[in-house]
């Protein structure tokens, strides 16, 4: 249980990281909280030869306002740091909300933001709410700068759409639309074990109180998440969100969106009937803050 | 043969100059280079906390932390709390420990008082699902827990009585 040999640097500016990442392609590893990567390094499930420890880089620590009501965050923001920041809570509050259920206290003083989004592990909180909230992430390599949406980032299991010359820089979280609400939900056997499944709901509703829009994003289904579900969504845009629509739309996404698969943890069957409960709870929660106005 | 890192690190208010591999894990660096063997491992990968220490004052896992990572910082471990070992010079986290027989075998408890400290000067009244909720991140297979919720309980109270404490922590 100790970490094999690998080459290891700390540099302290950007350019110094995305020097080293071009230098040394796949064989680089950025190390940013570790609280995946070390452990990882432990079971020796990764061997990489090198590794760019991020966390002496000052300029990726942040938590900025952003244009239009969004939140900047920087890719090393600690999830402690991201928890206690009034700009967060009072701007993004889904991101507010889901952070403690991010693991443990100890984790979350280490692990960071950028690090869950580039690892996407498919049990992760972070990457279903940023793509709820269709966040945009920064991405830097030595020649080039993008901005990718976070629709186009999360390409499966453990898998993003970062090339190995490139670092993730920042996120960018929009603010909701006015008439909008939110909510997350997870079931886990213990607080901060990973979930059994988890679902975060975001919805807009126009003047005549029907929902113009409609987010319901699943993790820790057991399959390639976060999984957008877009075919529960198209029930629920364009109604008005009566109890019975909420019940169609919770039933559409755990029976046509996710595909879930059983483990030890929780059987196929089980996580099935998850997704369905949670997505009703979630999108209830939802609903009753927008009408409640408890937005912001 | 790997490169050697030199790290100065602070721990628990004494310097410390070490050449190490960049490989070494903190848990590993604090126990066999320091000799600081307060500091437990249980799983070594992040998920039972007996490794767990104060790192720049908050609560972190050293067993998934590379001791090169903490060249530069102030770490403060479970040898910090008491003065010496006599048991009046004890924490009063520890006191309440001892009372409220918060621990048996003893494997687990370095890391369940060094994540309580930062949490009880945080909630000096702490109700008992905050209690729960605050070791939720530590493994214990001798008590069941009720008795350390109890130990904590005690404890907030001491530390409450004992601002400063006879610790250095404290």
């Amino acid at each position: 249980m100790k970490p094999p040999p690998f080459e290891y640097f700390a540099p302290t500016t950007i350019e110094e990281a995305l020097d080293l990442l071009d230098e040394h392609g796949w064989d680089a590893k950025p190390l940013a909280g570790g609280q995946s990567l070390i452990p990882t390094l432990n079971f020796r499930l990764a061997q990489p030869a090198v590794l760019v420890d991020l966390n002496n880089i000052s300029d990726l620590f942040y938590v900025r306002p952003g244009i239009n009501g969004s939140v900047r965050i920087g890719a090393m923001a600690r999830h402690s740091q991201v928890e206690r920041d009034a700009l967060i809570a009072e701007r993004v509050p889904l991101v507010h909300e889901a952070i403690p259920l991010i693991a443990h206290a100890q984790i979350r003083n280490r692990g960071t933001f950028g690090g869950s989004l580039a690892h996407n592990d498919p049990a992760a909180e972070l990457p279903a709410v940023t793509l709820a909230l269709d966040g945009r992430l920064r991405v830097r390599s030595l020649s080039r700068e993008r901005w990718v949406p976070a629709g186009e980032f999360f390409l499966g299991l453990f898998a993003t759409a970062l090339e190995p010359d490139e670092l993730l820089v920042e996120v960018e979280v929009p603010a909701l639309p006015p008439r909008s609400g939110w909510a997350i939900r997870e079931m886990a056997r213990r607080p901060g074990d990973f979930a059994l499944l988890g679902v975060t709901a975001v919805i807009t509703l126009d003047d005549e109180n029907e929902c113009q829009a409609a987010r319901l994003v699943f993790f820790s289904t057991g399959g390639e998440d976060p999984t957008d579900a877009r075919q529960a969504a198209e029930v629920l845009i364009g109604e008005a969100p009566t109890p019975d629509v909420i019940r169609a739309t919770a039933e559409t996404a755990a029976s046509e969106d996710i595909d879930p698969t059983g483990d030890i943890h929780a059987s196929a069957e089980y996580r099935r009937h998850l997704a369905k409960v949670l997505a009703c709870q979630a999108l209830e929660q939802a609903l009753e803050r927008v009408t409640t106005g408890a937005l912001y | 043969m790997e490169n050697l890192f030199t790290v100065t690190v602070t721990v628990n208010g004494r310097q410390y100059e070490r050449a190490i591999e960049p490989r070494l894990l903190l848990s590993d660096f604090l126990r066999h280079e320091l000799g600081l063997t307060g500091t437990h491992v249980g799983c070594e990968h992040g998920v039972c906390g007996a490794c767990t220490i104060l790192f720049d004052g908050q609560p972190v896992r050293s067993c998934i932390m590379l001791a090169v990572q903490a060249n530069g910082h102030e770490i403060q471990t479970v040898e910090n709390l008491a003065l010496d070992a006599k048991p009046e010079n004890l924490h009063p986290l520890q006191v309440g420990f001892w009372e409220a027989h918060g621990l048996q075998c003893g494997f687990c408890t370095p890391g369940f008082l060094m994540t309580l400290l930062p949490f009880l000067e945080e909630h000096p009244d702490p109700s008992e699902e905050e209690i729960r909720e605050a070791i939720s991140g530590n493994l214990c297979r001798c008590t069941g827990y009720q008795n350390i919720v109890d130990a904590v309980k005690l404890a907030a109270g001491k530390m409450q009585e004992t601002q400063a404490g006879p610790g250095g922590a404290a």
